[in-house]
């Protein structure tokens, strides 16, 4: 039989607030334990939350940049259930009047289509602090810095057919957000963390399957191996004769399998309640609309861009506007060189690589878009040829100089255009070589192509990188050729 | 509606109250009470009136994404009866 499996992610994201969504504690990543649960975070008697307006700011924000509706009003519940890293014993969050209505996400397909993906909803609640397991004489220690953290919560459709579509939606999402500069979308630490549902039917089917729930997937390559394992399972499982119940289970890496967490059979019931410490929150509509007008130009669009006005090649265009911080380098090369190509060209090619080599990120970079784009100035008019611009830039790389043009001048690397000085190298390159000159002169035609590069490596060498090995490939073969 | 002792002890259990037979007992009655008053409120005709999130007529106040709260973490533990490394230590909780 032909299987289908159907996907929809809830996806929790860290928002980069300083202070937290309910009390003026920071948010700061790796603080000693403790040290940033303030009483409101503790649920202390006779504290109040009070919402954070950055909060709001950039769960509208999201909203506005997946096209989705922005309710006037919306009302936090709470959400009751017992654990020793949620002091108060209920969580904030938002059931019935999330902050953000529908919306949509467009997805990039391997096949270069694009899809869209709808979006239910996203709510704004608050994180729970953290439980360390380690032994401590067989108590567990309780870290509530986390705790009260901003998140929204992005609930999809089950619109999502494979893992490969799953991880382009999460990555849409993950561009979308950091984009925005709304997360640092940091999933080691935790800032995108994701619930998978998936179910299979027979392909065709009108009704849906029975769901599993995934819980805690926290990096895009889990999220596919995950869906593909669970996929595969419950397959399996139904034409055994099995029945897919439906259960929360967790993923192991190490064991790249699914397992239930054999939770009591006993359903939750969180008891859901407007909250009534906090109002319910109004939004203008001139709030909303000075949060549209500041929106900067999103993944998708910029993409669309690269490829239409720029010329970009699809699969440069996804690469370039990935990350904001790289579209950002490159459209500084390209304005900085007005050569979109060759600065796409050395975006992904030189600097890629030497970033990799040395593990930096782009923001990281040590050559500025400015000195590269000076660069690819100086390789476009012709100044330096291929094998010296490569140098410049690891000069440039290295600290050697400021600006390509100060270092060109420092290391003498001008192209030598000079047909007579490039003459007199060859003279000297062919004086020196008698062997090589007279196995050449006895090949025929055919071979000489070949032969011809040893020569065109001693001159470029003469040079020091500097003639133009056009210039040199011709002229040598003019004077090999008379030899 | 009457409740029965099973609906009371599953209450109890969500809400972590130990409640002997004894409690248990009297609180089927007291609750079961409360929801004839809940019954008496579900009865009145609502249809076109918006439901209420909160009782005050107001909307939330916003405060500005600023770190007010400096580290009080030795004062706030002097009240917690273990604590390990700066951890809050509770009966080990097993997954």
């Amino acid at each position: 039989m032909q299987w289908e499996a159907v996907i929809g992610l809830e996806v929790h994201v860290q928002l980069a607030t300083q202070s937290k969504i309910f009390s003026g504690a920071s948010t700061a990543f790796g603080a000693e334990p403790n040290t940033q649960a303030c009483a409101v975070d503790l649920g202390l008697p006779g504290v109040l939350p009070v919402l954070n307006e950055a909060a709001v700011a950039m769960a509208v924000q999201f909203g506005l940049g997946i096209n989705a509706e922005i309710p006037e009003t919306s009302i936090f519940d709470r959400k009751n259930y017992f654990y020793p890293d949620l002091p108060k014993g209920y969580q904030t969050s938002q059931m019935y009047h999330p902050i953000v209505g529908p919306g949509e996400v467009e997805i990039a397909l391997d096949d270069g289509t694009t899809k869209r993906v709808r979006v239910h909803h996203a709510h704004l609640e608050e994180d729970a602090g953290k439980s360390l397991h380690e032994d401590f004489h067989g108590m567990t220690g309780i870290d509530l810095n986390r705790a009260g953290t901003p998140l929204l919560e992005i609930v999809s459709e089950p619109d999502m057919g494979s893992a490969k579509e799953a991880v382009a939606y999460i990555k849409a999402l993950h561009s979308i957000v950091t984009y925005l500069g709304i997360s640092d979308g940091n999933m080691a630490e935790g800032s995108m963390r994701c619930d998978v549902n998936v179910s299979v039917r027979p392909k065709g089917q009108e009704t849906l399957g029975t769901r599993a729930e995934i819980k805690n997937v926290n990096s895009f390559r889990f999220v596919e191996k995950a869906i593909a394992y669970e996929i595969e399972r419950q397959i399996e499982l139904i034409e055994d004769g099995g029945k897919v119940v439906q259960e929360t289970r967790l993923y192991d890496p190490e064991a790249d399998e699914t397992r239930s967490m054999r939770t009591k059979e006993e359903a939750n019931d969180y008891r859901y309640f407007p909250c009534p410490d906090l109002l319910p929150v109004v939004l203008d509509q001139a709030y909303v609309e000075h949060l549209r007008e500041s929106l900067p130009e999103l993944p998708a669009e910029k993409r669309a861009r690269f490829e239409n006005e720029l010329g970009l090649s699809a699969y440069d265009a996804s690469i370039l506007s990935s990350t904001r911080p790289m579209a950002e380098y490159f459209e500084a090369v390209k304005d900085s060189c007005n050569d979109a190509k060759l600065a796409a060209n050395w975006v992904q090619g030189e600097l890629a690589g030497q970033l990799n080599r040395e593990n930096l990120d782009i923001v990281d970079s040590p050559v500025s878009a400015a000195q590269l784009g000076g660069l690819i100035c100086r390789v476009s008019d012709e100044t330096i040829n291929g094998k010296a611009a490569k140098q410049v830039f690891m000069a440039l790389w290295n600290g050697e100089g400021a600006t390509a043009d100060e270092i060109i001048e420092a290391k003498g690397l001008k192209q030598v255009t000079d047909t007579g000085a490039i003459e007199a190298m060859i003279d000297q390159v062919i004086a020196d070589s008698p062997v090589q000159v007279a196995q050449y002169v006895e090949a025929d035609e055919a071979k000489r192509g070949k032969m011809i590069g040893y020569f065109v490596g001693q001159v470029m060498k003469a040079s020091r990188g500097t003639a133009n090995p056009q210039q040199v490939n011709a002229l040598l073969k003019q004077k090999l050729d008379q030899a | 509606m009457a409740l029965e002792q099973e609906d009371v002890r599953r209450a109890a259990h969500l809400a972590r109250l130990g409640l002997n037979d004894d409690e248990a007992e009297r609180y089927v009655d007291d609750l079961s009470r409360i929801l004839e008053m809940a019954d008496r409120l579900q009865a009145v005709d609502t249809q076109g009136v918006a439901p209420l999130a909160h009782p005050l007529d107001a909307t939330q106040r916003l405060r500005a994404d600023e770190v007010t709260e400096a580290n009080q973490r030795e004062r706030f533990q002097r009240c917690a009866p273990a604590v390990e490394n700066g951890l809050y230590l509770v009966p080990r909780v097993v997954e």
